[in-house]
């Protein structure tokens, strides 16, 4: 009776019911019972929807926030954004190496006279190694055996006994630069 | 009307929040009224619907458009349905299967509304009286009822509805036919 029901009785199977039923009352009057209660239940008409029931619905959703196309951009961009912290968090470093030099700072040899922050290298005196020179200025005259580097100062040589390189930074550029470059040459020479 | 419907999924899943408004216009009207039949009455009811649309949009990204939206939105409201009728009755012993009645427990026993005195019952109308009697289904039986008679779904739906294997749900509804000839013997 139920495969009946459920539209899925076979043929042969249908045949056998139908004539059962034919010949048995109790079995006819409880199918037809079924077949009532499917009707009775298929009669319930829809209930209406309450009215404004679509405005509330809209009315309940998540408020769409403005960050969301701003989110879901950076979801579908993370090389994009891997690139973009990388490349903040590398600035900011740098030049938060620039903000706080407003200190004096030398690398001390001996043989070097540190007056305020002027630093100088007496004449007969000979300074092995590189001489580095924050915000200070740096006389010298006597002999440098290495590079020379002011940043922020004043380079004064009488005479220029210097035998690597001399370099003067005030600028912020300039500044940057040097530090990228000093810290790729301490990567290589693992200092 | 399936076309229209994936269309507007895509819109809300740019952004466009407008677009769902379609959504629940088309199914408002099966949606409730099912939900109405499951709970019993239009203030639970209205409110299930509501949330069901709500859980929705919010999953809306994990909806396989492959499937069929309806089928998903059905048994997010559902299960809305079944956890609102189990909350109403204490449940920590009732969860224990009676004897003798295969995924029968105590609790579908009692989940239906009480039990009307007779000359109440027998003054209703005929509409009022059928609602009566589903509602006083056990919930299991109730449910695809409901979804293959009112909602005239194919058994195979209702199974991906309900999660639940197709053979259960001819059982459901054999047994639930069965239960309503019983119950609705004297109409």
């Amino acid at each position: 009776m139920h495969e009946r029901l459920d539209g899925e009785i076979s043929s042969e199977h249908d045949r056998v019911l139908t004539e059962h039923l034919q010949t048995c009352p109790d079995c006819q009057r409880h199918m037809d019972e079924l077949n009532r209660v499917v009707y009775l239940v298929g009669t319930l008409q829809a209930m209406p929807v309450p009215a404004g029931f679509t405005e509330r619905v809209m009315f309940r959703l998540p408020k769409p926030k403005l960050k969301s196309g701003v989110q879901r951009w950076l979801r579908r961009h993370p090389i994009l954004v891997a690139a973009a912290l990388f490349m903040i968090l590398m600035s900011a470093s740098l030049l938060s190496g620039y903000n706080d030099r407003s200190a004096f700072s030398v690398t001390e040899h001996p043989g070097m006279v540190v007056e305020g922050d002027r630093v100088t290298v007496p004449a007969g005196q000979t300074v092995k190694g590189d001489i580095v020179v924050t915000n200070g200025d740096l006389v010298i005259d006597g002999k440098v055996e290495g590079d020379v580097t002011v940043i922020n100062g004043k380079y004064m040589a009488s005479t220029a006994n210097v035998t690597g390189q001399i370099e003067e930074i005030d600028d912020t550029f300039e500044w940057l630069w040097y530090t990228i470059k000093d810290g790729t040459k301490k990567l290589f020479t693992f200092e | 009307m399936d076309t229209l419907i994936h269309k507007r999924i895509k819109q809300v899943l740019k952004g466009d929040q407008n677009a769902y408004s379609d959504i629940v216009n088309s199914y408002q009207h099966s949606l409730y009224h099912v939900c109405y039949r499951i709970v019993g009455n239009q203030q639970e009811a209205e409110d299930i619907a509501q949330e069901a649309f709500v859980r929705a949009y919010i999953n809306l990204h994990t909806f396989d458009p492959k499937r069929k939206f309806s089928t998903w939105l059905f048994r997010i409201a559902t299960n809305l349905c079944i956890d609102r009728l189990r909350k109403k009755k204490p449940d920590y012993y009732l969860d224990a299967e009676v004897p003798g009645t295969e995924g029968l427990d105590m609790y579908s026993q009692i989940a239906s509304e009480e039990r009307l005195p007779d000359e109440e019952v027998e003054r209703m109308e005929l509409k009022e009286r059928i609602h009566y009697e589903i509602g006083r289904l056990p919930e299991k039986y109730r449910t695809v009822v409901i979804l293959k008679y009112i909602e005239e779904l194919p058994l195979q739906e209702i199974s991906d509805i309900l999660e639940i294997p197709l053979g259960t749900v001819k059982t459901r509804v054999h047994r639930g036919r069965e239960a309503l000839r019983k119950q609705l013997g004297d109409v």
